[in-house]
């Protein structure tokens, strides 16, 4: 519970914050919340020598606007404020519902969306939101920003497409398709708080109650969040129904080898992971329209 | 009149931990105190080939680096209970180990340091070269041909083995059964994590040769006699041990462990105070931990419901070493309970308490009659399922009556004591009404046809409280080798003002509050006018701490006897002041009077002031009113009850959700209702978290994979019901105030009545056991195999 020495920066623009990337290199570490990245150190699993703390950039990263076809949400948005706001409950409901499934209070008053995501805990619940929501991350490097789609963003064990000295920024969430319905559902680690499998799924249907569109994708289950492709082609197309839904969800874990340690087996998530993609559609249907 | 006995009074002790003004051992800080830090074995089982200090030692801020070698003059910690009237191989741990480690997280050097972090940064400069060997974790796998061997001492890993019962009666009776019910149950590995790590200080005095240590202790008087008769070989008074505020122990606190010796020797070497606290994940790997029992049982019945016989066989795993009273757990103070509520004529039970390369395990909340409790009442269940007969029927038909007492269990174990006095079945009736039993079948009924799975599990257990009596425990061959008396000091100060010192020790109990309730109740004086003391061996008489629920069944009572010796003095003095006949004069309230006349009073606080300033005494009293009490209780106390647990399994997930928990608890009269229900359901959250979420998972190479609080489930408040707790009051004989205990009874009584809940949802599947812990992973198995 005693971290290493490190020394500590809190500089106040992005630039800043990008310079002391730059000059520390893999030596330091960005804090927003500080909820995976704390105990590590406390624990001595990481020992970065420099930390760059991100509390007065929150000025500047932390908000959630309404764009039109977008709603832009900073990256040092808290986990409560995305769970709070009446615009994502209104226009993207299943962010706010995902944020609010997040550790206690505490912990989402300070963790934020964007370290949350550029983190990419493999049982984070956020990564399973923004897949299904198929948001656009914002990066911003010495050379300017660049966007990156979300399904190009998870690269598996704490792995993003973020590049050394990147910062993320901004997150850009389409906005729903008008009728169209949306859940997170999650199994709860009785221990952590974390997703042992967590599923967001986002359903429009069409006028005579086909799936017109679709999107499912999970986490917690695999080294990294990912899209349920198979589970969203099943249905598609189709008149929804409760049969329909369990047929798909059969496939939530194709070509996926699930995590196993001592709480789940492979067996046992492979399930949860069925189970769960087909409560979140079935929830999402039942709220769409 | 009681006043404060039997109210629900606020706990004295409440506002000073709710302001942060409670003083715990992180709070203590001396002048020059140095910081110390631990480095701990990484692996299971290796031999220590060489350890090199020396850059570590050379870093800044570092003081001094010290390893085994450097205690190689103490002695081991001594194993203080072991199982009785069999050899016990025993094997302790080191102050530091020197040549070897039999599980992770010993210690092996220490780094002391100006301040905590450079102590801590000097440990990964620290080189060892380790041999690795091979491990075993599991207790059965030590015991078999080709296991790792741990200790020279102990053949295929066994510490002890041990019976108790009549195994020739016990196998004629299951063979003249009409039905015999064979079953294994795992009573997993438990960390007890109480909420305030361990830690102590050590400080030295030169010039009296004088050491005082600070440290985490539920029994500071132990721990003193421990530490230096056993381990420095110093004379005890040369050693002064207080626990300031214990934040909780659960067990884990009673015990002597390395670093309380180590931090003394530290001072005294280094000539400043030494602290040392652990971190969390050295409290996960490094303090001890509770249960880990692998049962076989058979138990025999008769067509009607009738137990026969009972035969146990247990592998209690006691870890790589032995604890302080390790042997004694899984032994006297489980096989003494395993006929629970129930007549059982015939009755064996053999332990083998068996070495592996874990942690060590002693007690934890209940220790040994939570074991107990499981197996008979998993096994009354099993009965009734065979038999097609209703669990609370089969409970009726067994139940010790109420004029079988006392009544000896047939596990002969307790040296000619026996169960002091219970309503067993009224406590049963009173749950099962208070459920609504035969409204909630048909709800099963209707809910099975909605494809929805809910179970109701009873659980009517018997606990053993008060571990104290000298006649038992002292007994040769027995394997404690001291009685477990306790303590009281009682002293009316000049204004009435009252000190109670007591040997018991409060980690959480509400001490300071329940035994002044007591003492004002009795001695007729304001509760604000008491100051309850404990937990340092210079101002308390000594004791033995506390632990076992003893300290209302055994500490209060002493300081009972105490007042009353108070009160006769008083009396007669009070006599003396009003010129009556002692004969004539009674104490009530507080007041001194003649028969009759109690507007003509002398108060307590007259009297003390008379009995203090001493210049009128009546010939041959002395001075003061001050009273030393030794209350060594005649018999343990034996607490029962009924807990009922209604489930709604989800056969999709396998998760269990309780529904209602109700508890029927009967601990003799009950000091303060409040504290008492904190008791219970603290208790039952312990046995919820036992029967639905906590065990200590160990890889096969002894690496602990529940670590820390992300991996081990500590139950939240999100995880538990509503409690419905109620009690019915039948006193004990054993002492005079009647009481019972109470500190166990729930995390005793809880795990087999969600257990017994969850396998009566799944009967439809035909499941008839699932081993704890009934995670959702365990239950969904269990669903798919029956399916299967």
């Amino acid at each position: 519970m005693y971290p290493e020495a490190f020394s500590y920066h809190a500089p106040s623009t992005v630039e800043e914050a990008l310079a002391l990337l730059e000059r520390h290199g893999d030596d330091a570490k960005l804090l927003a919340g500080g909820h995976s990245l704390l105990p590590a150190m406390k624990l001595r699993l990481s020992g970065p020598t420099h930390i760059i703390d991100m509390k007065h950039l929150r000025g500047s990263l932390d908000y959630i606007r309404d764009e039109g076809d977008d709603v832009a949400i900073g990256a040092l948005t808290t986990h409560r404020s995305l769970e709070r706001s009446e615009l994502l409950r209104g226009k993207l409901p299943v962010l706010a519902e995902t944020a609010g499934c997040i550790g206690d209070m505490q912990v989402r008053n300070l963790g934020t969306l964007g370290g949350s995501v550029a983190h990419a805990d493999p049982a984070g619940d956020l990564p399973a939101a923004v897949l299904a929501l198929d948001a656009v991350l914002v990066a911003q490097g010495s050379g300017g920003t660049r966007t990156i789609a979300a399904g190009e963003f998870f690269h598996g064990f704490f792995e993003t497409a973020l590049e050394a000295g990147e910062i993320l920024i901004e997150l850009r969430i389409p906005t729903l398709a008008a009728g169209s319905g949306s859940s997170y559902q999650k199994f709860f680690h009785p221990a952590s708080g974390y997703a042992v499998c967590g599923a967001a799924a986002v359903i429009t249907p069409d006028a005579s109650g086909n799936v017109a569109s679709c999107r499912v994708a999970l986490t917690g289950v695999s080294e990294g969040a990912y899209r349920a492709t198979a589970v969203e082609e099943a249905l598609v197309g189709k008149p929804f129904s409760e049969e329909l839904a369990a047929a798909a969800a059969e496939h939530a874990a194709d070509g996926i080898e699930p995590l196993e340690d001592y709480f789940a087996d492979a067996t046992y998530r492979g399930h949860l992971a069925k189970t769960f993609v087909k409560r979140a559609l079935l929830t999402a249907w039942e709220r769409s329209g | 009149m009681a006043k404060y006995v039997g109210a629900r009074q606020k706990r004295v002790e409440d506002p000073r931990l709710i302001t942060g003004n409670a003083r715990y051992l992180e709070d203590v800080q001396l002048p020059g105190m140095l910081h110390a830090a631990v480095l701990r074995s990484p692996y299971a089982h290796a031999r220590i080939d060489s350890i090199d200090t020396s850059a570590a030692s050379r870093l800044p801020g570092v003081v001094a680096v010290f390893t085994g070698q450097d205690f190689a003059d103490l002695n081991p910690l001594p194993c203080a209970w072991q199982a009785g009237g069999v050899t016990n191989n025993a094997n302790t741990p080191r102050v530091l180990e020197i040549d070897k480690v039999t599980h992770t997280g010993m210690g092996i050097a220490v780094v002391v340091a100006e301040d905590r972090y450079a102590a801590e940064d000097a440990l990964a400069h620290i080189e060892v070269a380790y041999s690795v060997l091979p491990t075993v974790v599991d207790a059965k796998k030590a015991t078999e041909a080709g296991a790792p061997q741990l200790h020279e001492n102990a053949p295929d890993n066994i510490c002890m083995t041990w019976e108790c019962g009549d195994q020739d009666g016990t196998d004629r009776a299951l063979g003249a059964s009409d039905v015999v019910i064979r079953e294994h149950l795992t009573n997993q590995r438990l960390i007890p994590t109480a909420m305030e790590p361990r830690g102590a200080i050590g400080s030295y005095d030169p010039g009296t040769e004088e050491y005082t240590v600070w440290m985490t202790s539920q029994a500071p008087h132990v721990m003193r006699l421990l530490m230096t008769a056993f381990v420095m070989g110093i004379p005890e008074t040369k050693m002064r041990c207080l626990s300031p505020q214990v934040g909780g122990a659960f067990g884990s606190k009673i015990f002597l462990y390395p670093e309380y010796p180590m931090v003394a020797v530290l001072a005294q070497k280094l000539g400043r105070p030494v602290k040392w606290t652990e971190s969390r994940q050295e409290n996960y790997i490094a303090t001890t931990h509770g249960r880990d029992h692998q049962t076989d049982f058979e138990v025999g019945a008769l067509r009607d419901g009738t137990i026969t016989a009972l035969k146990v066989t247990t592998y209690a795993n006691l870890g790589g070493t032995l604890s302080t009273i390790a042997p004694g757990i899984p032994t006297s103070l489980y096989g003494s309970m395993l006929s629970g509520t129930y007549k059982i004529p015939h009755l064996h039970c053999q332990v083998y308490g068996v070495y592996t390369n874990t942690a060590m395990v002693d007690a934890y909340r209940g220790a040994g009659r939570p074991e107990a409790t499981f197996v008979i009442e998993r096994a009354v269940d099993l009965v009734a399922r065979e038999l097609n007969l209703d669990p609370a029927e089969v409970r009726r038909k067994n139940f010790i009556q109420p004029e079988d007492f006392p009544y000896e269990p047939a596990s002969n174990l307790l040296n000619g004591l026996a169960y002091d006095s219970g309503e067993y079945e009224k406590a049963l009736e009173r749950a099962l009404e208070q459920v609504g039993y035969r409204e909630f079948r048909q709800e099963q009924q209707e809910a099975r046809q909605q494809g929805r799975y809910l179970g109701i599990g009873l659980s009517s257990y018997v606990e053993i409280c008060g571990v104290a009596p000298s006649k038992w425990v002292g007994l040769p061959g027995e394997g404690w080798g001291a009685g477990l008396w306790e303590s009281a000091n009682v002293r009316v100060h000049l204004t009435g003002k009252t000190v109670v010192t007591t040997g018991s020790q409060s980690h959480g109990q509400g001490l300071e509050t329940t035994m002044a309730q007591v003492v004002a109740d009795e001695l007729g004086i304001p509760i604000e006018d008491i100051e309850v003391k404990h937990s340092d061996t210079m101002s308390t008489p000594f004791g033995y701490g506390t632990y076992g629920s003893r300290s209302a069944a055994v500490g209060t009572i002493a300081l009972y006897n105490s007042v009353q010796r108070i009160k006769e003095k008083a009396r007669k003095l009070g006599a003396h002041m009003l010129e009556a006949s002692e004969e004539d004069v009674v104490y009530q309230d507080g007041n001194v009077f003649v028969k009759g006349s109690p507007e003509q009073a002398k108060t307590i606080q007259e009297i003390a002031g008379a009995a203090a300033v001493a210049y009128d005494l009546p010939a041959g009293m002395e001075p003061f009113l001050d009273d030393t009490a030794y209350y060594d209780p005649p018999n343990c106390t034996y607490p029962f009850g009924t807990h009922i647990c209604i489930v709604e399994v989800d056969t999709d997930t396998g998760r269990v959700e309780i529904k209602r928990y109700l508890s029927v608890d009967d601990c003799g009269p009950v000091i303060n209702p409040l504290i008492a229900d904190g008791q219970v359901q603290g208790g039952i959250t312990q046995g919820i978290a036992q029967a639905l979420y906590e065990f200590a998972a160990y890889d096969d190479s002894g690496q602990l994979l529940t670590a820390s609080m992300m991996d081990y489930a500590i139950p939240k408040a999100e995880h538990l019901p509503h409690f419905e707790n109620s009690h019915t009051v039948t006193p004990s004989p054993v002492n005079p105030m009647g009481i019972k205990g109470i500190g166990e009874a729930g995390t005793i009584a809880s795990a087999p009545a969600v257990v017994n809940a969850v396998v009566d949802a799944l009967s439809p599947f035909g499941i008839r056991d699932i081993n704890m812990p009934l995670t959702p992973q365990a239950v969904w198995r269990a669903i798919q195999e029956a399916g299967r």
